[in-house]
């Protein structure tokens, strides 16, 4: 076995895998607060990333371009809070879902309304090029996009970590995810706290679209994406922040090495699935991924 | 005042387990079953038949299977379109493996492969539930479509992965019109539909219900939830094999992996949850529902003579259907059919309300 082969798939595996948690971070903090698993997550990703990268195609600047799609996005997550959530209060979770389904519709063709629907590119100043100090040095080839983007994640979890867990509104939303009618009860407001939390994950499908649109051009694909942080969601737990990163380098190093060394086996393209398939192995042993709440049943 | 039930006595055990215990509704049925066996195939356009009828009731029949799996077991799940991939490769595989065999042998075996692949791919649900099997059916959904593009096996080699269904004969007889075809799908459909009304009415139906409202409180009262939820599975993916190789054959005339997509699981979940959950009438409503909407809205668009480019037009139709689906969603989330029995209600005591 050729350990420089591994590694490198290995590591790239990993990089790629923090891609994958920015992904599901936004349905994290959603599911988390307000019970809703939101489908639409993927498409807020490709509306953030059309919107970013055709403000630059029309001039801007990419800061200017990154604050007012961050604008539109938090907007954008108010509305939906206000217009679909809002009168949908105390239905069954399969009717939200559904919901934002058809949400997903409504921003996918709005999306493409206005920036039109051919692919555009987005660059964020960094190649997808291997690191060459560290390739002379090892030999092994290391993206720098991709260390870009597992620094961006760093700071992004750590930074919604510090909002959890010190600030006040960080608090009263870990009190909305406990329990609402508690939450309620003491005197938080829960309408404006699923306002901010759909704020933020707009703000975090803006950070994920903008690299993953730079990555793989911002085009129609990107809101499939949701469903490759599903098995993320699964290994890792639907209401767990650490959840999201574990499971996305779970899932972004087995699917590299799965394909690398058991596809050419059985015939290839099993990174389709395999991620998949390797959720449901986690979920007969933990029914509720690694680090999920643990489900108390009572009758 | 027409539609009450006053003085319509039920005086025996079969008068009391009947299907449809109101007169009113029998004759609806009767009627509605004779339109559609002997008006519409004598009137209808070919593109009516084949175009709009034919798909209707086909993705209707495989809305029926995830009602059973969803609204009365109470398991979601995204893997519809995989099982029908199932049944259409399984029978496609048994009329051509197996010279002479009658079609709708190949069908219900068909079904009975995709059952088979159901009890599999529906063990997790002992274990999870609710968004996590959600999630776990996906699997099912990449896995199959993968398995059936790359086993060149199960497309009989064939280079280009679309193989053309065989000819669908039954007893010598071809059904090539548009309208003999749509009397087999309606045939087939109808029976299926009324053996699944009669299924939930059964000891089976409420062991479902039971399990789907709180597993374990089934449990403690003696339901198995294992036995029961499987058959549920198995049950849910017969019918939506049937649908699928009626699908393959009756609809498109082709076999191929890439027309059961994720898409169609979404269409076929929207169908049952804008229908009704748990409900026979739903499944139709719903499926009508969501195949015609697009249908409609390209009509709507065609006929306001407003010019707009083919892209603009499109999404601007794909966000409408996304709206309506949020809209129907938040004024009545038990859906169309629950919209019905309130009309039936009101109906009873219409035109005295008091």
């Amino acid at each position: 076995m050729n350990w420089q082969a591994f590694i490198e798939v290995l590591v790239g595996g990993l990089l790629s895998g923090v891609m994958y948690s920015l992904v599901a971070l936004g349905f994290v903090l959603i599911y988390k607060a307000s019970g809703v698993f939101n489908f639409a997550q993927g498409s807020m990703l490709f509306f953030a990333a059309m919107t970013c990268a055709g403000l630059v195609g029309k001039g801007l600047p990419l800061w200017a371009a990154a604050l007012v799609s961050l604008v539109v996005m938090v907007a954008l997550g108010l509305a939906v809070e206000k217009f679909v959530l809002r009168p949908m209060v105390a239905q069954p979770e399969i009717s939200l879902f559904m919901a934002t389904i058809g949400l997903s519709f409504v921003i996918d063709g709005l999306a493409q309304i206005i920036w039109g629907s051919t692919a555009m590119k987005l660059d964020l100043g960094v190649e997808d090029m291997p690191l060459e100090a560290l390739m002379d040095k090892t030999g092994i080839a290391v993206s720098q996009f991709d260390l870009l983007a597992a620094a961006v994640a760093a700071v992004l979890v750590s930074g919604l970590a510090v909002f959890f867990s010190k600030t006040k509104v960080g608090r009263a939303l870990r009190a909305v995810a406990d329990d609402h009618q508690a939450a309620l009860a003491v005197g938080i407001p829960l309408q404006r706290i699923w306002g901010i939390v759909w704020g933020v994950a707009g703000f975090v499908a803006l950070v994920a679209g903008m690299l993953w649109g730079a990555r793989n051009g911002v085009q129609f694909a990107l809101t499939s994406l949701a469903l490759k942080a599903l098995p993320v969601l699964i290994i890792g737990g639907f209401t767990s922040v650490p959840g999201a990163i574990v499971g996305g380098l779970i899932v972004g190093a087995s699917e590299k090495l799965a394909e690398v060394y058991i596809g050419p086996h059985v015939g290839g393209g099993i990174e389709a699935w395999f991620p998949y398939i390797l959720a449901l192995g986690v979920l007969l042993i933990r029914p509720e991924g690694l680090f999920g709440e643990k489900i108390i049943r009572r009758i | 005042m027409f539609y009450r039930e006053a003085g319509q006595y039920k005086t025996s055990y079969a008068d009391d387990g009947q299907i449809f215990p109101i007169r009113q509704d029998r004759y609806a049925i009767a009627v509605l079953l004779l339109v559609a066996f002997v008006v519409v195939p004598f009137t209808a356009s070919a593109y009516l038949l084949s175009g709009i009828l034919i798909p209707c009731l086909i993705i209707s029949l495989a809305a029926l299977g995830l009602n059973i799996l969803t609204g009365y077991a109470g398991q979601l799940s995204l893997g519809t379109a995989a099982f029908m991939a199932v049944g259409a490769f399984a029978s496609y595989n048994f009329v051509l493996r197996i010279p002479g065999i009658p079609l709708l042998l190949a069908f219900a075996l068909a079904g009975m492969v995709a059952a088979f692949v159901g009890i599999i791919f529906g063990l997790p649900s002992l274990r999870v539930r609710g968004f996590y099997l959600a999630a776990s059916t996906l699997a099912t959904q990449f896995f199959i479509v993968w398995c059936l593009t790359k086993f060149s096996w199960l497309s009989n080699n064939s280079s280009s992965g679309i193989i053309t269904a065989q000819p669908m004969q039954i007893l010598g007889y071809t059904f090539s019109s548009p309208a003999s075809k749509y009397l087999l799908v309606l045939s087939i459909v109808a029976v299926m539909a009324l053996a699944l009304k009669n299924l939930v009415r059964s000891n089976t139906g409420r062991a479902w219900m039971a399990i789907r409202d709180m597993d374990m409180a089934a449990e403690v009262i003696g339901f198995p939830p294992m036995r029961t939820k499987l058959l549920a599975f198995a049950v849910s993916s017969f019918y939506c094999g049937v649908a699928g190789a009626l699908y393959a054959y009756a609809f498109l005339g082709t076999v191929e992996p890439d027309g059961f997509s994720l898409d169609l699981s979404f269409r076929v979940l929207f169908m049952i949850i804008i229908g009704g959950l748990g409900s026979i009438s739903g499944s139709f409503i719903g499926a009508g529902f969501v195949f015609l909407m697009p249908i409609a809205l390209n009509m709507f668009f065609g006929a306001t003579g407003i010019h707009m480019p083919e892209s603009v037009k499109s999404n601007l139709e794909q966000m409408i259907f996304g709206g309506l689906i949020i809209f129907f969603l938040i004024v009545e989330p038990h859906g169309l059919a629950r919209l019905w029995q309130i009309t039936k209600e009101k109906l009873r005591i219409w035109p005295f309300p008091h």
